[in-house]
């Protein structure tokens, strides 16, 4: 026990002194899960509304394969997009595999389902209440979806970060295909890992700190967001 | 509503994302260097590249794992080098056309660690084989790497050297790096092989010690291997052969040699004289 403690206090001592190594891996942890989160968000919060407003032909499929997907494993993912990225892969022109770029595209296609999910739902909702309103100012559904997005933004923004919150934590994915280089690919959680598995449990501590905390904050942040959302309905 | 325009917008939205982080292809200030677990766990590779950056300016990206892998991800045409400790699959890998050149730039050698305790008695001994023996008979807990690196093929190896196939529950297949196998043997009081360098470095030994060492079949060479620019010309070759030159002079092999972990070697420069 007495080991725990002494991890505990070296893992402060890090935090405290502004590790540089330990603050470059928070860095590229949030500038990775940022973009992810952002571009699954600029794809998904349209489509999420869209799929509340329009009407056609495969939109169950697209509504089921969002939520079906919904808790896709990393690893596989991780799997399916090295195979794809690698030089000898069809997409091994883009020359992305082992760098930031590949560990972004990976968080987006695990945060893309969620935010398309969590935001159909809700957008579903607003629809209901206001569809015919929009509708009766004869929009059409391209135009309705930004006006939809506009008022479920909290609704939205929950998707949001939803989406954050799980590129965040995931660590499969990003391990495969970003290769845990240091200073490059390495982020909190594949340098948890590394840690641990060379014994250094101070720096794997101060990190896994850090990712807590901020894991909690979006997530109570999505919590209240959620709550404010319905008080206001 | 048209289709159309749903996934035109789809699209549209997919490659904003991926073009512009694909814009950057190939530039030869950066190079991948496939390479193992042991090399990174124990630091070696954290310590001397930085210097080769300084001197050159070529960034390298390591990406470390067992050596079959490693051998595996420069055969795909991911990486612009290797650096490896399995002479087994090296030799297959040059066979098979992948590698131009094969150099020889570190040694070190295996040990066999376990608990204080040794329930095999393993300590005092000398021969690898019979200690293998021993903690076989005694069903001693014994942690395998299981991931088919260089450590992991030593340990096979040796098994069969021994004529024994282990199994059972005593024998554990992790699965894991050097690290990750250090970690398990600590926790189940169990034996391991492991590369000198890594249980140096190693940070949490409480209850584990060196059991047996010094065996020639313990031999532990890392080699470099230069990819064949016939089967991979879109591996790098200028930044990969200078990398391999630095290490190789004696300036390189003068680092290898001065890095220490409390005051012991870790690895041995090519040329010093092996027992």
């Amino acid at each position: 026990l007495s080991n725990v403690f002494d991890a505990g206090h070296r893992a402060l001592e890090l935090l405290f002194r502004f590790d540089p190594a330990l603050l470059r891996i928070i860095a590229l942890s949030l500038a990775v899960s940022f973009s992810a989160a952002a571009a699954a968000s600029a794809v998904g919060l349209p489509l999420g509304a869209a799929l509340a407003v329009a009407r056609f032909r495969g939109r169950y499929l697209l509504i089921v394969l969002a939520n079906a997907m919904f808790g896709l494993p990393p690893v596989v993912v991780g799997l399916g997009l090295y195979l794809l990225l690698s030089r000898f892969g069809p997409l091994g022109m883009l020359h992305i595999l082992f760098t930031p770029a590949a560990m972004i595209l990976a968080q987006f296609l695990l945060a893309l389902p969620i935010v398309v999910a969590i935001s159909h739902r809700t957008m579903s909702g607003v629809w209901r209440e206001y569809g015919d309103a929009l509708l009766v100012d004869g929009l059409g559904w391209l135009q309705a979806v930004p006006h939809v997005l506009a008022i479920g933004r909290l609704g939205a923004l929950t998707a949001v970060l939803a989406g954050l919150g799980r590129s965040i934590s995931e660590v499969g994915a990003i391990l495969i295909v970003g290769g845990n280089i240091a200073g490059y690919t390495r982020t909190m959680t594949t340098a948890i890992a590394l840690e641990t598995s060379e014994g250094n449990f101070a720096f794997a501590l101060a990190l896994g700190g850090v990712l807590i905390v901020i894991s909690i904050a979006v997530s109570i942040a999505a919590f209240q967001i959620e709550a404010g959302f319905r008080r206001v309905k | 509503m048209k289709i159309p325009d749903l996934q035109r917008a789809i699209l549209v939205g997919m490659l904003s994302v991926v073009v512009p982080i694909a814009g950057h292809a190939v530039d030869t200030r950066t190079i991948v260097l496939a390479s193992t677990t042991s090399l990174q766990d124990s630091g070696l590779l954290a310590n001397i590249l930085p210097k080769f950056t300084a001197e050159t300016g070529i960034e390298v990206h390591v990406v470390a794992q067992g050596t079959g892998q490693a051998l595996a991800t420069a055969e795909h045409g991911d990486a612009d080098l290797v650096l490896v400790h399995d002479p087994d699959a090296e030799a297959a890998f040059m066979a098979a056309g992948d590698g131009i050149t094969r150099t020889e730039i570190a040694w070190n050698d295996f040990i066999i660690v376990g608990p204080d305790d040794d329930p095999a008695h393993i300590a005092g001994q000398t021969d690898v084989l019979n200690a293998f023996r021993d903690i076989a008979e005694t069903k001693s807990p014994f942690v395998s790497r299981g991931d088919k690196s260089g450590t992991d093929a030593r340990e096979k190896r040796l098994w069969r050297e021994v004529g024994m196939s282990p199994g059972g529950s005593w024998y554990r297949d992790i699965g894991g790096g050097m690290g990750a196998a250090l970690n398990a043997a600590t926790a189940m009081n169990a034996y391991t092989l492991s590369d000198r360098g890594t249980w140096l470095s190693y940070g949490h030994k409480t209850g584990m010690k060196i059991v047996l060492q010094g065996d020639h079949r313990l031999l532990n060479f890392y080699d470099v291997i230069l990819l064949n620019p016939r089967t991979h010309p879109e591996a790098k070759q200028a930044p990969a052969h200078r990398l391999l030159d630095w290490l190789a002079s004696a300036e390189g092999q003068k680092v290898i040699a001065d890095y220490t972990m409390n005051g012991k070697k870790l690895f041995h420069p090519e040329a010093d004289p092996k027992p």
